[in-house]
C-alpha cells in the first residue's frame, strides 16, 4: 500500500492506519442467502392473483406504426388485458432530473411503449397480461401491427450524412447554442481553452487519428424484470431489480403522470446492472396492464429483448490530435467525439468530453462533442460512461507519440500528468488526484518490471501495452438510519441497492465508528417508503456517499449514547469520551462501558436509540487507473489471448479490499471483452444479428488469466475514511491497453474496436 | 388441450412429485411449478449457465431440459448443496474469497464447480477454467471464483468425503429406482 | 467578484469572452448579474428557478449541491458543465 497524504479528518490516514474494521475482509452480510439460493431477485417474486405479461416488440429498426389491431388477442381465453401506446398516459415533453442524469419524459414513455413510431428494433408496441406466460405469448401472436418501414440509420456517420432519414421529427438540435431542425444531431457542444492553433504551431510533433468503437452491451446476467400492482386508490407498487429505487420511482411516476409518492418501489436483489438498470423498461408497462386488469402483473424480459431494447453503450467515433514540443511536453490537444444515443437523445458524450484529456496537463485544448440519434436501442449508462471510448483514442495517440519520441511510455505520461491544481480541458481545476501515484506504481510493478519473451510458441507474437483511464466518481444523496439493539448490535437501514457487496462496505463504515465488529451491524436495503431519498447505486458513489451517510448516522448514535452514559454516571455528557468501542468518564478512568454493555442499559436511560445520516455530496474526486496487458496473437487465426493483466488504481481507501479488487477485476474484464470480441453486429436493415450470449461474445473463464490488482490508497480528503469511488474507473483503460499491447506484438495500431480475429487478420495481411 | 404429466423424481435428496406441461423446461418447472427459485434464468437458451443443475451425474443447463425428462432421475440444485450440518465447502469458499458480486450466476457456478470437484478434486487452474467456461459471470472477471474452487480442491482430502457427506451422498443414490 | 468561465455556447452572448468577472454573493445573484450584463444567458442556465436538468455548476473545484443557493467566496471560479452521471 502506498500513500502518506494529508489526513482526512485530523487523524493519521495512511496505509498503516489504526482502523479495526476498515481494511478487513469480513463475509458479506447477504452472502449466505446468495450462495444458498435463498436471495429473492426480481424474477423470483410471487404475489396472490399474479398475472403474467409479455411485450410485443417491433421487428423493424425504423417504422411508422399505422395501426395496431389487438381484437383477436383480447378474445383469447386467459387474456386479462392488452395495451398499446394509446393506453399510456400522455407524458409531458419535459426533462426531469433523475438524480443521476436528466430524462425527457415523453421520450422515456415512448421508449417503454411506442405511440406512432418505432425508432429501433425491439421497441415495445403492445403488451399483454394473461393467466400464464404461455397464454401471454400466444396472445402476442394474435396482435396485428401495420408498419410503414423506413430506411434505418445505423451509426453516427450514416446519421450525419446529407439526406439521412430524420428519426425524431420533433427534435430541435442544439448546434453550439444554435437551434437546428430536421436533424439527427441532438447536441453539439464545445470546450475550448487557450490558443489551439498557436499550440499546434509550436509543436514539434503532432499525431492525429480517428478511432471507432462498436456498440456494446452491459451484459448483466439477470434480464430486466418488473412486477406492478395498481390499486383502486391510484397507488402503484412496483417490485423490480433496479440500481435505484428512487430513480425508478421518479421515472415511473413521470411516465404514469402520478406524484412520486403514489409510486412505491420495492427493490429486490439485482443481478448486475453496470448502469443499464438505471432506466425503467417494463415497470410502467406492467403498471398500466395492472390498472387495466386489476391484478398484479409480472413482466420478465428475455435475453434477445435485453440486447435489442435495453442498455447499450454507444458506438461512435473519437478523433484525437495531440501536439508536443521536442522534449515531449504536450502543448495542444483537439478532440472530436461523436456518440450515437440510439432512438432518443442522451448519450454519455458529455462525460466522454470531460474525460478525454483528464489524465494530462495540456495548456491549449478544444473538445467537440456530438450526441447523435440512430436507429438503435436508447443508450444507457455503462460503467464510466464515455470514458472507455475516449481513452482508446487518447491513449493510442499518447502511446504513438512516446514511441516516436523514443521515450519510456510511463515517463512520457508522468511528464505530462495531471495533478492537483491542473486545469482540466473542460475548465475546472483538479483537487488532489492520484494519476502520478498510479504511474509510479505501474513502473514499480512486478508485471512492468518482468521481461516479456516476444516470440510465443507456433509463431505467435507477444506484446505488452499500458494505458491510463479516468472517471469522476459522483456524490449525490443518500440516507442511512441506524438503530441500536439492546444486545449490543445495530440495525442499518439504507436505500442503496446492493449490486456487489455494498451492504458490507457500508455496514463496515458504521461498525468502525461504533467500535463493534462488522458482523454486528445488520444492513438492510428497503423500499422507497422506508428510507429517505437515496440516489442510484452507480457513478461509483455508493461506498462513498451512502458510506458517508452511515458514518454520520453512526456518529449521531455515539453522541446519543454518550448522553446515556452521562446519565448513568450522573455527569455531563461532555465528560464522556468514546474510543475503540468504549465509553469512559474523562475524569474517572474506572467508569467505562463497552458499546455492548451500554446498549443493555438503553431501557433505563431513555429508551431506544436510533439516528439518521443524510448527505448530498459533491463528486468524490476523480479516480485514475493504469492497466498493463501482455497479449499473444496467433497470426494463423488472428486470435488474441491475454496472457497477463495488471490493474493499478487509486481507490482512496479500500473499505473491504476483496470487493475493491473484485470491482477492479470485473471492470477490467468487461473492458477486455469490449476490446477483443463484443459488438452489436447490425445488418443492412438495422437489425442486430447476434442478440444471444452465444453470438455476443462476452469473456468466459477460458479467455482470461487471473487479473492482478495493485490497490493504491491516496485518501480522499473530503471523505471521513478517505473513500473514493472504485467501480467505474477500471473499465476506462482496457481497450486502449489491449490496442497498445497488440501494436507491440504485431506492429499494427488498431483504431477500431473490437480488435476481433478477422480484423487482426486483415491488418496483418495489409501489413505484408 | 395439452395435459399435464405426473413426474416422480428425487430433488435434492427428497422424493418429489409434480405435475408439469410437457413443454415446460426443467428451469421453469423448478422455479414456477416447485417454487425453488435459487436456479436462475439468464438467457433461456443454454448460453449463460445461470440455470445449471445436476441431473444424475451430468450437469445441464436446466433451460434446455424438459421438466418431464427428470422422471426417475436425481436432480441437485443450489438449494441442495448445504446440509443441516452446514454449508458445502464451495459455498463457504465463495463467501470467504468474495467470489460473488451480484450473485445471479453464483448458483450455477456452485453446482458446476461441485460436479467438477466431485470428479477431480485436484483440478488445476486450467482445468477449472475449461470446466466452467459454460458459466458466464459479468461482475467478477472470474478471478475470485477460480481461486475459491482451487482453494476447496487444494484442501480436499484424498479420500474426499467425510462420513456425514458420504451418507448424504449414498442416500439419494439409494432412492433412485 | 467570481471568475465565471463562459461555456462555449454562451461566449457569443458574452462578446466572445472566455472568462468574465461578475459579482454575486450567491449563485442566484451571480446569474442575475450575468443576465444583466449579457441578456439571454439566464435562460440557458436556469429553468423554474433552479439549474436546468442535466446542467451542473462547478463552484471552486466541485459541483455544487446547493444549486442557486450556493454561497460564493470572493475570487471563486464558477463553471457550467454537463452534469455527470455514471453506471
Amino acid at each position: 500500500m502506498v500513500a502518506t497524504r494529508k489526513p482526512a479528518t485530523g487523524r493519521p490516514v495512511n496505509g498503516k492506519h489504526n482502523y479495526k474494521v476498515i481494511g478487513t475482509r469480513p463475509i458479506r452480510h447477504d452472502g449466505l442467502d446468495k450462495v444458498t439460493g435463498r436471495a429473492i431477485y426480481g424474477a423470483d417474486i410471487k404475489l396472490p392473483g399474479l398475472a403474467h405479461g409479455a411485450v410485443l416488440r417491433s421487428p423493424h429498426a425504423h417504422a411508422i406504426i399505422k395501426k395496431v389491431d389487438t381484437s383477436r388477442a383480447e378474445k383469447l381465453a386467459g387474456v386479462y388485458a392488452v395495451i398499446t401506446g394509446a393506453d399510456m398516459p400522455k407524458a409531458d415533453n419535459r426533462e426531469v432530473d433523475l438524480g443521476e442524469g436528466a430524462a425527457n419524459l415523453k421520450w422515456a414513455s415512448n421508449n417503454v411503449m411506442a405511440d406512432d413510431k418505432v425508432n429501433y428494433r425491439g421497441q415495445p408496441v403492445a403488451a399483454v397480461a394473461a393467466v400464464d406466460q404461455n397464454t401471454a405469448l400466444q396472445a402476442l401472436g394474435l396482435i396485428k401491427v401495420d408498419y410503414e418501414v423506413l430506411p434505418a440509420v445505423r451509426d453516427v456517420r450514416e446519421a450525419m450524412a446529407k439526406g439521412a432519414p430524420v428519426i425524431l421529427s420533433g427534435l430541435v438540435g442544439d448546434d453550439l447554442g444554435k437551434k437546428v431542425k430536421n436533424t439527427n444531431m441532438a447536441r453539439h457542444f464545445r470546450h475550448e481553452f487557450g490558443n489551439l492553433d498557436e499550440g499546434f504551431k509550436k509543436s514539434k510533433l503532432v499525431v492525429e487519428h480517428e478511432y471507432e468503437l462498436a456498440t456494446v452491451h452491459q451484459g448483466y446476467i439477470e434480464p430486466h424484470n418488473a412486477t406492478a400492482q395498481w390499486t383502486a386508490d391510484n397507488r402503484v407498487t412496483v417490485w423490480t431489480s433496479t440500481q435505484g429505487a428512487f430513480a425508478a420511482r421518479r421515472q415511473i411516476a413521470g411516465i404514469l403522470r402520478l406524484d412520486d409518492s403514489r409510486v412505491k418501489v420495492i427493490p429486490l436483489e439485482i443481478g448486475g446492472g453496470f448502469g443499464g438498470k438505471i432506466p425503467v423498461y417494463g415497470e410502467p408497462v406492467a403498471a398500466v396492464l395492472s390498472r387495466k386488469c386489476a391484478r398484479p402483473v409480472k413482466l420478465l424480459m428475455d435475453r434477445k429483448a435485453v440486447f435489442e431494447s435495453t442498455g447499450p453503450t454507444p458506438g461512435g467515433t473519437v478523433k484525437v490530435k495531440i501536439g508536443v514540443d521536442a522534449k515531449g511536453k504536450m502543448l495542444a490537444a483537439d478532440a472530436d467525439i461523436r456518440f450515437e444515443s440510439g432512438g432518443y437523445p442522451g448519450s454519455p458524450v458529455g462525460a466522454g468530453a470531460m474525460c478525454v484529456f483528464a489524465a494530462y496537463n495540456i495548456p491549449n485544448t478544444r473538445i467537440d462533442g456530438y450526441d447523435i440519434v440512430t436507429n438503435k436501442p436508447k443508450s444507457a449508462a455503462y460503467r464510466a460512461p464515455g470514458s472507455t471510448h475516449v481513452a482508446f483514442a487518447t491513449e493510442g495517440v499518447v502511446d504513438e507519440i512516446a514511441e516516436k519520441l523514443g521515450m519510456d511510455k510511463i515517463d512520457f505520461r508522468m511528464m505530462n500528468s495531471a495533478k492537483e491544481g491542473t486545469r482540466r480541458a473542460d475548465g475546472p481545476i483538479f483537487p488532489k488526484i492520484g494519476h502520478e501515484e498510479c504511474l509510479a506504481a505501474a513502473k514499480n510493478s512486478p508485471h512492468w518490471k518482468s521481461k516479456l519473451v516476444k516470440n510465443g510458441p507456433n509463431g505467435k507474437k507477444r506484446g505488452r501495452g499500458i494505458a491510463s483511464g479516468y472517471w469522476f466518481n459522483i456524490g449525490l444523496k443518500s440516507v442511512v438510519t441506524i438503530s441500536v439493539n439492546t444486545d449490543g448490535t445495530a440495525a442499518l437501514v439504507e436505500g442503496s441497492t446492493d449490486i456487489g457487496g455494498s451492504r458490507a462496505s457500508i455496514a463496515m463504515q458504521a461498525a468502525e465508528v461504533l467500535g463493534i465488529p462488522a458482523e454486528d451491524v445488520r444492513p438492510v436495503v428497503v423500499d422507497t417508503e422506508s428510507i429517505g431519498y437515496t440516489d442510484v447505486t452507480g457513478g461509483s458513489r455508493t461506498c462513498y456517499a451512502t458510506g458517508y451517510a452511515a458514518y454520520n448516522a453512526a456518529q449521531s448514535v455515539v453522541s446519543i449514547l454518550k448522553e446515556r452514559a452521562a446519565k448513568l454516571w450522573d455527569i455531563k455528557s461532555n465528560d464522556v469520551d468514546f474510543k475503540d468501542g468504549v465509553f469512559f468518564n474523562k475524569s474517572d478512568a474506572e467508569l467505562k462501558l463497552t458499546f455492548k454493555q451500554l446498549a443493555k442499559k438503553l431501557d433505563e436511560t431513555g429508551g431506544p436509540v436510533s439516528a439518521t445520516g443524510s448527505v448530498d455530496l459533491s463528486a468524490a474526486g476523480g479516480g485514475y487507473g493504469i492497466h498493463i496487458a501482455d497479449v499473444e496473437v496467433d497470426p494463423e487465426t488472428g486470435k488474441t489471448d491475454v496472457l497477463r493483466y495488471t490493474a493499478i488504481q487509486d481507490v482512496g481507501r479500500a473499505i473491504h479490499p476483496s470487493y475493491v479488487e473484485g470491482q477492479i477485476q470485473g471492470g477490467a474484464v468487461q473492458g477486455i471483452g469490449w476490446a477483443l470480441n463484443e459488438e452489436y453486429f447490425m445488418d443492412q436493415q438495422g437489425r442486430m444479428s447476434n442478440s444471444s450470449f452465444l453470438d455476443y461474445r462476452m469473456p468466459t473463464t477460458l479467455d482470461l488469466p487471473m487479473i492482478e490488482t495493485i490497490v493504491l490508497e491516496v485518501p480522499n480528503p473530503i471523505h471521513p475514511f478517505g473513500v473514493r469511488g472504485v467501480g467505474e474507473t477500471p473499465i476506462a483503460p482496457p481497450v486502449a491497453t489491449i490496442a497498445n499491447a497488440l501494436y507491440d506484438a504485431v506492429g499494427v495500431r488498431f483504431r477500431q474496436a473490437p480488435m476481433k480475429p478477422g480484423r487482426v487478420m486483415e491488418a496483418l495481411a495489409g501489413k505484408k | 388441450m395439452v395435459e399435464k404429466v405426473h413426474v416422480r423424481t428425487t430433488l435434492n435428496g427428497e422424493p418429489t412429485e409434480f405435475l408439469v406441461y410437457p413443454y415446460q423446461s426443467l428451469l421453469e418447472t423448478l422455479r414456477e411449478v416447485i417454487g425453488l427459485t435459487g436456479t436462475k434464468e439468464g438467457c433461456n437458451d443454454g448460453n449463460c449457465g445461470a440455470c445449471t443443475v445436476q441431473v444424475d451425474d451430468r450437469i445441464v443447463d436446466s433451460c434446455l431440459v424438459l421438466g418431464v425428462e427428470v422422471e426417475g432421475k436425481k436432480v441437485t440444485t443450489v438449494e441442495g448443496l448445504a446440509t443441516p450440518a452446514g454449508l458445502h465447502p464451495l459455498q463457504q469458499a465463495f463467501l470467504e474469497e468474495a467470489s460473488l458480486q451480484c450473485g445471479i450466476c453464483t448458483p450455477g457456478f456452485l453446482v458446476a464447480s461441485k460436479a467438477l470437484l466431485d470428479r477431480e478434486p485436484k483440478a488445476d487452474e486450467h482445468r477449472i477454467r475449461h470446466w466452467l467456461a459454460g458459466n458466464l459471470c459479468r461482475c467478477t472477471g472470474y478471478d475470485k471464483i477460480i481461486r475459491a474452487v482451487q482453494k476447496v480442491g487444494a484442501t480436499s482430502k484424498p479420500a474426499r468425503a467425510t462420513a456425514a457427506q458420504a451418507t448424504a451422498k449414498r442416500r439419494p443414490a439409494g432412492a433412485r429406482k | 467578484m467570481a471568475r465565471v468561465f463562459v461555456p462555449y455556447n454562451m461566449r457569443k452572448l458574452a462578446g466572445g469572452k472566455t472568462e468574465v468577472n461578475v459579482p454575486g454573493k450567491t449563485l442566484r445573484e451571480l446569474i442575475e448579474n450575468l443576465e444583466a450584463r449579457f441578456p439571454g444567458m439566464k435562460e440557458l442556465i436556469v429553468e423554474d428557478d433552479r439549474l436546468k436538468p442535466g446542467l451542473a455548476a462547478i463552484v471552486g473545484e466541485q459541483p455544487t449541491r446547493q444549486g442557486l443557493m450556493t454561497k460564493l467566496e470572493p475570487e471563486t471560479e464558477v463553471h457550467f458543465l454537463p452534469a455527470i452521471s455514471g453506471g
